[in-house]
């Protein structure tokens, strides 16, 4: 009797883990379909002519058998992502996965694998570990703290190329790839134009870990505000975590309560700090991904990554060999980033002046974020 | 340091630290009776994940808070139900099996968030309820009085609790059953039934705890409690099983940490320990909680399964 509860017990386990691995891979993504209005581009930069996510309806179906008889089709491109939080948080997993979905619509014959939610860290390698075990051709590990483990994966699989970021280090191994945004540039031109609308002249930016480009673009918001307001008090809040959704709103609360009008912030929690944001009255500043969609009447614009830029030139040198050892940026110059205006909020046109001019000016050289 | 003891700001820390307390206050209250009863359930972290799904997508589809509050409960009973077939029917070790509760709802509500909604979209929050006359005290009506409704009903249920687990016949049978069930067994007092019920009891009030934090934030994301349900575990310890004792667990760790955000907000805390305060909320709470627990000792028979005639 009791082995037979023993095994209606293993079996009840079993179901749930399989339920549950059943959530983290697919073959292919959705996040982003959801699609941003398009929006006008700055003038001086070189942005994508397509801004917007593919309708992956719309993909080739990889699946599907070759009608040709007289020729074997030709091997998809394989592309794997590993990231810490979920494909759709408008952040950051989100900006990489919109962008292998652009890559995907770019080349056609492309398959995608996303692993998502792995803010585990021994999750995380274990699914780069994997990736590469199954051959795929270019295995991407979003996350900066996903370098330890990479740095003793990437050695095993010298055929495999990886992908890590946001960082500026290969390890020194011929097989990967690093890549960063330099998110002080969109920052700085959101902190001018934050200053430019704030009538309290208190801005307030939520901040997860004070590292890599949460850092950057906090440091920029902050650096062109008070570029644009000398006088302006800009209050910064890093609560210490990436995911806590309900610290990042009390966070909103707190910056309220010292009279911020306008706010910002980065990293998938901020979700919690705009539906502060909308509550208050202040304006919102996105960045890594179009943040539009959570509130349309408060967010001005977000500085959204397009990583399909950097990628494009990995992809580019696989083809020709080289399966590492490179280090990217994206950045206003490169189209890598660009900010996306809210259609909905009425910008009063000298801030949308003062904007492009600003965005023209860091990438002539004629303004520095101090970075 | 004097910008800190500024009205506006005084006010909004004390009242963020009521709203921070609420989803831990909720959860724990509900373990506290499970645990009180001799089980242990590591799974309210998962349940109250998939408490916040179903009520956050309840919302969304019929944008009524009520209803999702229900499916809160709802999702609660049923996972509570389950966790304790596996607890006290199948007396699976319990540690091992919350976990597995745990992980279970980790990915369920991230699998059914991905399927059914995709992009996070707002929804609507708890009304707000500014208490006719206690509101208008000057300083104390704003920190204690206007909040919404969520924030009342969780206090409200510490003396309900409070008097169930201490006036009442069957928070006899829970004491009993929690310290010595063969004892309690011999008297006619059926364990599992008291079992099933208390463990019912803190899925039911963790699938609440779920449902008022998305509801409240008006949001849902992938792992949106970030690992609030073992706080509300860790809580129960420290608050002796006592009621009382976890909400004051619960309000110190949320004033703690709102206290710690305007500090950082105000500049009073540098950038360079951000990290470092991050941390202050849990530290703090387990010391000043530890001191407090020592006085007290856990249920005899905490986690451990009870089979007649043993």
């Amino acid at each position: 009797m009791k082995n037979r509860h023993l095994t209606w017990l293993a079996l009840v386990l079993a179901l749930m883990m399989v339920l549950v691995a059943c959530g983290d891979s697919t073959d292919d993504t959705t996040a982003g379909t959801d699609a941003p209005d398009v929006t006008t581009a700055p003038d001086a930069t070189t942005a994508p002519d397509d801004t917007s996510a593919p309708d992956d309806t719309s993909a080739p179906d990889d699946t599907a058998p070759s009608t040709d008889t007289t020729a074997a089709p030709a091997a998809p491109f394989r592309i794997a992502i590993v990231a810490p939080s979920a494909s759709n948080d408008l952040a950051f997993t989100q900006s990489i996965v919109d962008a292998v979905n652009v890559i995907k619509s770019e080349m056609g014959n492309v398959e995608v694998a996303v692993t998502d939610g792995t803010f585990i860290v021994e999750d995380a390698a274990a699914a780069i570990r994997g990736y590469a075990s199954e051959g795929y051709d270019l295995v991407i590990a979003h996350g900066s703290q996903y370098g330890g483990s990479l740095q003793e994966i990437a050695p095993d699989f010298p055929d495999v190329s990886f992908a890590w970021g946001t960082a500026a280090d290969t390890f020194g191994l011929d097989n990967v790839y690093s890549y960063e945004a330099a998110s002080d540039e969109g920052g700085y031109v959101m902190g001018v134009m934050a200053a430019a609308l704030s009538e309290t002249g208190t801005i307030g930016i939520v901040g997860p870990i004070e590292v890599g480009d949460a850092k950057l673009y906090v440091d920029g918001f902050a650096a062109g505000a008070m570029a644009q307001d000398p006088g302006a008090k800009v209050n910064i809040n890093y609560t210490g975590s990436f995911s806590d959704v309900a610290l990042a709103s009390e966070a909103a609360q707190a910056h309220a309560a010292a009279g911020a009008d306008v706010m910002s912030g980065t990293a998938q929690m901020v979700v919690g700090a705009v539906g502060v944001a909308d509550e208050v009255g202040a304006l919102w500043f996105g960045t890594q991904a179009n943040q539009t969609s959570l509130a349309s009447d408060i967010v001005v614009a977000s500085q959204v990554y397009h990583w399909e830029v950097i990628l494009r030139e990995i992809i580019a040198n696989l083809n020709s060999g080289t399966m590492g050892g490179e280090i990217y940026t994206i950045n206003l110059a490169n189209g890598g980033e660009v900010i996306e205006f809210n259609p909905d909020y009425s910008l009063p046109d000298e801030v949308r002046q003062l904007a492009d001019a600003t965005i023209a000016g860091i990438i002539d050289g004629s303004i520095s974020t101090g970075q | 340091m004097s910008q800190f003891f500024t009205q506006a700001v005084l006010i909004a820390a004390v009242a963020s630290g009521i709203r921070l307390a609420v989803p831990l206050l909720l959860a724990s209250l509900g373990e506290t009776f499970g645990q009180r009863s001799g089980v242990l359930n590591l799974g309210v972290d998962g349940i109250m994940l998939l408490g916040a799904f179903g009520g956050y997508y309840t919302v969304l589809k019929t944008d009524n808070v009520w209803l999702g509050l229900a499916m809160g409960v709802g999702v609660g009973i049923i996972l509570g139900l389950v966790s304790a077939v596996i607890s006290v029917t199948l007396k699976a070790e319990q540690g091992i099996s919350g976990i597995g509760i745990y992980l279970f709802g980790l990915g369920m509500s991230d699998l059914l968030f991905q399927k059914l909604v995709g992009t996070p979209l707002p929804v609507s929050s708890f009304p707000k309820l500014d208490i006719p006359g206690l509101s208008d005290i000057p300083i104390l009506g704003a920190m204690l009085f206007r909040h919404s409704i969520i924030v009342y009903v969780a206090f409200g249920l510490v003396p309900i609790s409070m008097y169930i687990i201490n006036r009442t016949t069957f928070g006899m049978n829970i004491r009993a059953v929690g310290e010595n069930p063969e004892a309690a067994d011999s008297l006619g007092v059926s364990v599992v039934r008291i079992r099933y019920l208390t463990v019912t009891i803190g899925g039911m009030m963790a699938g609440i705890a779920g449902a008022a934090l998305a509801i409240d934030l008006g949001i849902f994301q992938q792992n949106l409690t970030n690992a609030q349900g073992f706080i509300a575990i860790a809580l129960v310890y420290f608050g002796a099983w006592r009621p009382a004792g976890v909400m004051a667990g619960s309000l110190l760790y949320g004033f703690v940490n709102s206290v710690v955000l305007q500090f950082k907000t105000l500049g009073i805390i540098p950038r360079s320990w951000s990290d470092i305060a991050a941390m202050a909320p849990a530290i703090i709470t387990i010391l000043a909680l530890v001191l407090v627990a020592r006085r007290f000792r856990q249920p005899a028979a905490l986690t451990k399964p009870f089979t007649r005639g043993t």
